[in-house]
């Protein structure tokens, strides 16, 4: 089901906000097999000095390329995917969590059928990861 | 309470395999509210020319970090987990992973740097199907933030 027009440099990909609960974080440590303890007991996260309980930095990078792969259609389509983790997703006890708001734009187009797509990540309009970057397959 | 830099460089034996089950794509790809029907049905990923369910893209991370756990739990090591955030993550893929691989891992540490109070670990796990095929590189820089920051 992909929406592809012409991929060209300079494509922004449409916007994408995801929320992010504690409930996710649970989830997602069971599904991981990640337990540190910052992800999931505010008691220890506030001890070591952190502002709240954390998202997993593995969660945001793996909600973030959703926005690559469901605009492509296709989440076979990655080749590589790298990012840095600038800033922690602090999640509240809260129905309504954190918000993350994930942006792309294509940033280079090979000659082999393959783009670069640039990520931006922010939460609270602070960036959470830097130097987001997807090298992807493009549809034949 | 720096990290014990003679841990750079190191090697470690390849582990037992992983087996990729199904049912952990499909909790893995719920968990993270991932719809695509390649991770859920199997005609589909038949279809879609692969042997079974397809694994998204970061699944990789739940191999190569229950690897590095013997690097990053050794106590010789030094590191106090409570204190360990993520630093950068990288995913090199060959091809997709799909559910009945078993997948084995060698773990590197690939450095071990100090800066402004927060230690730095870099581990490279090579993952490897039955053939001894790469599947994928992924590399994790784990940041143990120093006891005065915030």
């Amino acid at each position: 089901m992909s929406m592809i027009p012409e991929i060209q440099v300079g494509f922004e990909l449409p916007e994408r906000e995801f929320t992010v609960t504690r409930a996710d974080l649970i989830k997602y440590a069971g599904a991981s097999g990640d337990f540190n303890v910052i992800h999931w007991n505010e008691r220890v996260a506030r001890e070591v000095g952190l502002p709240n309980v954390i998202a997993h930095g593995m969660f945001t990078m793996g909600l973030a390329i959703r926005l690559v792969t469901e605009w492509l259609g296709d989440p076979t389509a990655i080749i590589d995917y790298s990012c840095r983790f600038t800033r922690p997703v602090p999640v509240p006890d809260n129905e309504t969590g954190a918000t993350l708001v994930v942006a792309g734009k294509v940033s280079e187009v090979l000659e082999n059928g393959t783009a670069v797509i640039t990520l931006s990540a922010t939460c609270d309009s602070a960036a959470v990861l830097g130097k987001a970057k997807a090298l992807v397959r493009l549809p034949a | 309470m720096a990290l014990n830099t003679e841990f750079i460089g190191r090697t470690y034996p390849s582990t037992e395999p992983y087996v990729v089950g199904r049912e952990k794509i499909r909790e893995f790809a719920r968990s993270l509210g991932d719809t695509s029907e390649l991770f859920f049905d199997v005609t589909a990923a038949h279809n879609a020319g692969y042997s079974d369910l397809v694994a998204p893209p970061t699944f990789a991370i739940i191999v190569s970090m229950g690897a590095a756990g013997q690097v990053v739990f050794d106590p010789e090591l030094g590191l106090d987990y409570t204190r360990v955030v993520h630093g950068d993550q990288r995913f090199e893929q060959r091809r997709p992973i799909v559910a009945g691989d078993q997948l084995t891992c060698v773990v590197s540490v690939d450095d071990i740097r100090s800066v402004a109070g927060n230690d730095m670990i870099t581990v490279k796990s090579e993952i490897s199907d039955v053939n001894g095929e790469p599947v994928s590189t992924v590399y994790s820089l784990l940041l143990s933030r120093g006891a005065d920051s915030a």
